[in-house]
């Protein structure tokens, strides 16, 4: 039974939806090029564009839940972008179901961040051209989820990267914050060269690259081309999103500031290749064996992260990690496909609040602790930060899911899917997986909550006196708390449903090799041992030196050794290649070019004067090389002709 | 207006500027400078009519003119211009006086006379708008070979370094070239019924014996694969582009090294088509080689100068995949390429010329942390990056993605091997910038005073128009890929070769 996707021209108000990204562009041009001018009101109006596009995206919001549900969607197109032959791309923009979910939470959450920063970035004489990158990325980031075909995906899948990159070196000066943007940058190239070889891919097999015509068209391609233009996009999708094995480049990138990591590092840039994948779920679920690769990448992914995550004493890191593993379980959940898409979904929402959440109360708890961001460093903040430590709280306790808050909702949901696998082993190995995640994301997760905010006191001598953040601050912080706690149960029980034309209606009836209930039971156990173990183990504080540690501890603290694998197998090779091709080409093609035809000229007395510029061995030099080509022909010609 | 005889008008109007220029005394350098500035205003307000009243919809070649030069020969002084000549005349028109402002001041320090310079860019503009403008294969010879001259003074008298090195090699590997399409094209005259008009040439190819049209194409494409360059041609543009003044050195690789792909479309393919389709495998290979190969020793160079000119080797064997693939997508993106590169790098040279004039030194290890000391200097070094590493937004992207995209459905294997190139531009670009503006500042650039100095006024009206170019055609590339495409089909159509159907369209599993 194959269902066509069809998509509704956009009408009305819902005709202005480009003005959700036109806004925080136009915002981000003026505050890079007024320069030093802007520098007085800069932030406010990067704050104000953005909570423009909110309440604008709220608007279209409710105009499209006004649409009967059967054209639930509006698509516009601004103008023609690429026009060459058969290749026809638009500059078009799609509001559906799940763009309009992404577009609140981008806009949303984005609003909150940027209120903080303002706040967190007063001090920094560059706060300005921060918040001409920050809309930059808003914008880049509104046209990846409203683009309506893969070209624009593409242009604001790019565009992130840029941001990314921007805000990753924003202290540029320091060589490890440069060094990091770039290694962001990279990785992320690796994985759009995957992109772009799926969107050749659709060209050349379907002639198209709108959404709808694609996944209208996939019936009629091989289960091979499937199989490898899901592959494809996977790669790019690893890519932004930080999962293995393009893992490498999302910790590093907590060198920014920590809005930075707060809403691009953990709320929205990095989930972009859930929405890519779950955008492309026609695609996925055509074709068994990639739903397969995608599921094993988010399990291998959401154990290293737990691994790593719980070896680390750098705050940021630590979020880092967790999020490189919550991600992991968005993997699990879309690759799962049928009903865990609308799961994964859910599990992003929520993250993007708990985790915005969690990430802005480690800046605020850097902010009042002269920016240590050491945990073995902190420890009895909860009376000095109140309420940065009941808002944190909250994160802590939804992440690790415990109900009724939002990480219970969407993360239980998924471990119980991966139950649901239809081939027994399958079941077995994602599931376990899946749970023991979830109890190893509640040991490293109390473990931080506990170093940070419990136990004595272990700051450093400089740093006797921390103190609550502003209300600038305070502010989002409370309110990411309020979207923690309840924004799972609200999402669960409408979510759903709203997704339904995006991603077809749930048909599957549960056949789990465990029973609900039982997953329920063991996913709450596990959750409270590994959270009862840390706070025992931790709530007397740790040792302020790294520790001799086993082997499984010593290989997550080098991250499983995943870098020295990147070194050993891509970055040495690289630079001893580069080395020897420079060379090469100096001392090799030249030098055998003109040597060649210092020998002919007579003699290697003659190469001495190759450098001063002697006219007649050039002239052999090119008249060789030009001989090797013909002579090369003649070879040919001969072999043709027998 | 499209009697109005534009091509002649705009090859001579430079011609006639460069002697009025030569002849002003060195004493008044700077009236020297304004007329060549205002002169290559006025070949870019003519060439902007021009665009005006060529017509898309109409004849493939458009502002026909012809008139008798050696009649016994056949050779005439005819010019025409097709959708690629024109976009390419209106990038010259265009680059000059950039130029011309980006290099006020290159003359200055040196002891060498300054109307000079600028009337030997002037003649250089006069050259490269005849190799465009020409419809006759003898008058494109000439201009080939002529074009070599002011460029050879330019880098040998104006430049830097191993200037006198440079310039010889250059004007070898150039010379030596062009005697091969010499004699490619005497046999062409004596076997393609004794005339140079491209027009009548064309038409006759078909009848050519396939031996004798496989030795000419290669007459041709030697000449053309050491100008554009094309590996292993390619060792004499890092030398010569590290020694060219920066701005003459954004025309080298901007203008002057499309005559070698130019010269490909227009001639090779034309005149050749069955032994281009024979040779196509091979070019494609020396293409794909050179976009990884010359990106890495992109990655290599502590020079910037040389560095900008690897990244330009690499960019070329886009290009030169465009070409050889022959569809519609991957021609029309290799043009549009040229085009954008044009600009693109042509930034990126004059920028890099920037930082160069400030430090007195074009190593990279000469810089550090600059980003510290000219902020905005180093955000227009940085937007001339990201257009050089395709970044979606600027129009180096389309054409990037055409060439690509075009490529891959006829040739997945060398697409795909193209496409890696993405990541080693980003790797060439960022580490660039990593060395030149971030990290720690280097404590020697704060004992040269110039580097405290941030971009001056001349120097944002130089970057000002290439930075809005770059960023219009990258969302709206269409006014020029319209102008492109019927040219590109039609060379495709002497080529012979048609686009390929979506695979699984033309299977019938989808309906088209």
């Amino acid at each position: 039974m194959e269902q066509t996707v069809e998509f509704a021209p956009a009408t009305g108000v819902l005709s202005l939806i480009w003005l959700l990204v036109a806004i925080p562009l136009a915002s981000a041009a003026v505050l890079l090029l007024l320069g030093r001018r802007a520098d007085k009101w800069g932030h406010w109006l990067g704050v104000l564009s953005v909570a423009a596009s909110f309440v604008l995206g709220l608007v279209f919001f409710a105009n499209l839940a006004g649409l009967e549900s059967g054209s639930r969607s509006a698509e516009l197109s601004l103008w023609e972008f690429i026009a060459v032959g058969k290749l026809q791309v638009d500059f078009g923009l799609l509001f559906d179901p799940l763009s309009g979910v992404f577009v609140l939470l981008i806009t949303g959450v984005g609003s909150l961040i940027h209120l903080y920063a303002v706040g967190y970035m007063e001090h920094d004489p560059g706060r300005r051209r921060f918040f001409g990158y920050f809309n930059l990325f808003v914008a880049a980031m509104l046209l990846l989820v409203l683009g309506n075909n893969y070209v624009m995906l593409y242009f604001g899948w790019e565009g992130v990267g840029l941001a990314s990159y921007l805000l990753i070196s924003f202290w540029y000066t320091r060589p490890s914050a440069a060094t990091a943007g770039k290694k962001a940058f990279l990785m992320n190239r690796v994985g759009d060269a995957g992109l772009a070889i799926g969107i050749f891919i659709m060209f050349a097999t379907l002639g198209t690259t709108d959404y709808g015509a694609v996944f209208n068209g996939l019936s009629g391609l091989s289960a091979t081309t499937v199989l490898v233009l899901g592959l494809l996009l996977l790669i790019g999708a690893c890519g932004k999103s930080g999962q293995f094995p393009l893992q490498a480049w999302l910790p590093d990138a907590m060198e920014g500031p920590t809005p930075v990591s707060a809403l691009i590092h953990a709320a929205t840039m990095v989930t972009a290749g859930v929405y890519l994948i779950a955008r492309s779920n026609p695609v996925y679920t055509a074709n068994e064996t990639l739903q397969l690769v995608t599921v094993a990448v988010g399990a291998i992914t959401l154990l290293m992260g737990c691994i790593i995550g719980a070896a680390k004493d750098d705050i940021k890191r630590v979020l880092a990690w967790s999020t490189v593993s919550q991600i992991g379980y968005m993997f699990l959940g879309v690759g799962l496909g049928g009903g865990a898409y609308a799961l994964a979904i859910i599990h992003l929402l929520a993250h993007g609040f708990f985790k915005a959440n969690m990430f802005l109360g480690a800046g605020s708890v850097m902010h009042g602790m002269h920016d240590q961001v050491d945990i073995r460093r902190f420890g009895a903040l909860s009376k000095h930060m109140k309420i940065t430590w009941l808002t944190f709280a909250t994160g802590w306790l939804a992440i690790i899911g415990i109900p009724p808050l939002s990480g219970y909702f969407s993360k239980e949901p998924i471990i119980a899917a991966a139950f649901e696998r239809e081939v027994a082993w399958e079941a077995w190995v994602f599931g376990l997986a899946a749970l023991l995640g979830a109890g190893l994301t509640a040991f490293y997760m109390t473990r931080l909550f506990v170093l940070t905010f419990h136990g004595p006191a272990r700051w450093t001598e400089d740093n006797q006196h921390p103190h609550e953040s502003p209300l600038i601050m305070t502010i989002p912080l409370i309110l990411l708390a309020i979207g923690s706690v309840a924004a799972g149960w609200l999402m669960s029980t409408s979510v759903a449903d709203w997704l339904t034309p995006v991603f077809g209606a749930e048909q599957a009836e549960p056949h789990g090799v465990l029973s609900h209930t039982m997953i329920t039971i063991l996913s709450l156990v596990v959750t409270v041992i590994g959270a009862g173990l840390a706070w025992s183990l931790f709530r007397r504080g740790t040792a302020l030196e790294p520790q001799p540690a086993g082997v499984v501890v010593t290989a997550a603290r080098r991250n499983l050794y995943t870098d020295a694998f990147n070194e050993a197998v891509f970055e040495r090779p690289g630079i001893y290649l580069t080395r020897a091709l420079v060379f090469l080409d100096n001392k090799g093609v030249d030098g055998v070019v003109n040597g060649i035809a210092a020998a002919v000229g007579g003699g290697s007395g003659r190469l001495r004067r190759l450098q001063t510029g002697f006219v007649r061995s050039y002239a052999l030099s090119m008249l060789t090389g030009a001989m090797l080509v013909v002579g090369a022909f003649i070879a040919i010609q001969l072999g043709w002709l027998v | 207006m499209s009697d109005f005889p534009f091509l002649s008008i705009l090859t001579l109007l430079p011609l006639v500027g460069a002697a009025v220029v030569a002849f002003i005394p060195r004493s008044k350098a700077e009236l020297a400078k304004l007329v060549a500035l205002v002169w290559s205003l006025v070949v870019l307000a003519l060439s902007i009519f021009m665009w005006a009243a060529f017509a898309v919809d109409g004849d493939r070649f458009q502002f026909h003119e012809s008139y008798p030069w050696i009649p016994a020969w056949g050779a005439n002084f005819t010019f025409a211009a097709d959708g690629i000549a024109l976009v390419m005349l209106m990038l010259i028109a265009i680059l000059f006086p950039v130029v011309i402002l980006a290099s006020w001041h290159d003359v200055d320090q040196s002891k060498r006379s300054a109307p000079a310079y600028f009337a030997l860019l002037l003649t250089f503009e006069f050259t490269m708008i005849g190799v465009f403008a020409a419809a006759d294969v003898f008058l494109f010879y000439v201009f080939f070979e002529v074009m070599l001259i002011p460029m050879y003074f330019i880098i040998g008298s104006f430049g830097s370094g191993q200037k006198q090195y440079a310039a010889v090699k250059f004007f070898l590997y150039s010379l030596v070239g062009g005697l091969f399409m010499l004699a490619a094209v005497i046999g062409l005259w004596v076997v393609g019924g004794r005339t140079f008009d491209f027009a009548e040439l064309a038409q006759g190819a078909g009848s050519l014996d396939t031996n004798t049209a496989r030795w000419l194409f290669l007459g041709f494409f030697v000449a053309f694969a050491i100008k554009a360059p094309f590996f292993p041609f390619h060792t004499w543009l890092p030398d010569s582009g590290g020694a060219a003044p920066a701005g003459a050195a954004a025309l080298l690789v901007g203008v002057m090294d499309k005559v070698g792909t130019f010269g490909i479309l227009r001639y090779c393919l034309s005149l050749f088509p069955e032994a281009s389709r024979w040779f196509a495998p091979a070019a494609l290979t020396l293409a794909v080689i050179g976009i990884i190969y010359a990106a890495l020793l992109a990655v290599g160079q502590n020079d910037l100068k040389r560095l900008v000119s690897y990244t330009s080797i690499a960019h070329f064997g886009f290009i030169g995949i465009g070409i050889f693939a022959f569809t519609t997508q991957a021609g029309t993106g290799a043009v549009l390429y040229m085009v954008n590169h044009g600009l693109a790098t042509g930034l990126l040279f004059i920028v890099v010329g920037m930082f160069v004039a400030r430090r007195g030194s074009a190593l990279v290890s000469d810089f550090g942390g600059a980003g510290k000391l000219v902020p905005v200097l180093a955000g227009v070094l940085f937007f001339a990056g990201l257009a050089s590493l395709a970044l979606p937004g600027t129009a180096p992207f389309v054409s990037e993605f055409l060439v690509l995209i075009g490529t891959f459905s006829t040739h997945k294997g060398f697409a795909v091997v193209a496409t890696l190139g993405i990541i080693l531009a980003a790797a060439y670009v960022l580490w660039m910038i990593q060395r030149t503006t971030q990290g720690t500042l280097n404590p020697a650039l704060t004992e040269v005073p110039a580097m405290s100095k941030d971009i001056t006024l001349r120097e944002k009206v130089v970057v000002a128009p290439l930075i809005a170019l770059l960023l219009v055609l990258g969302f709206y590339p269409k006014p020029v890929t319209d102008v492109i495409n019927p040219a590109v089909q039609a060379t495709l159509q002497d080529v012979g070769t048609t686009d390929p159907a979506p695979t699984a369209v033309a299977d019938g599993k989808v309906g088209g």
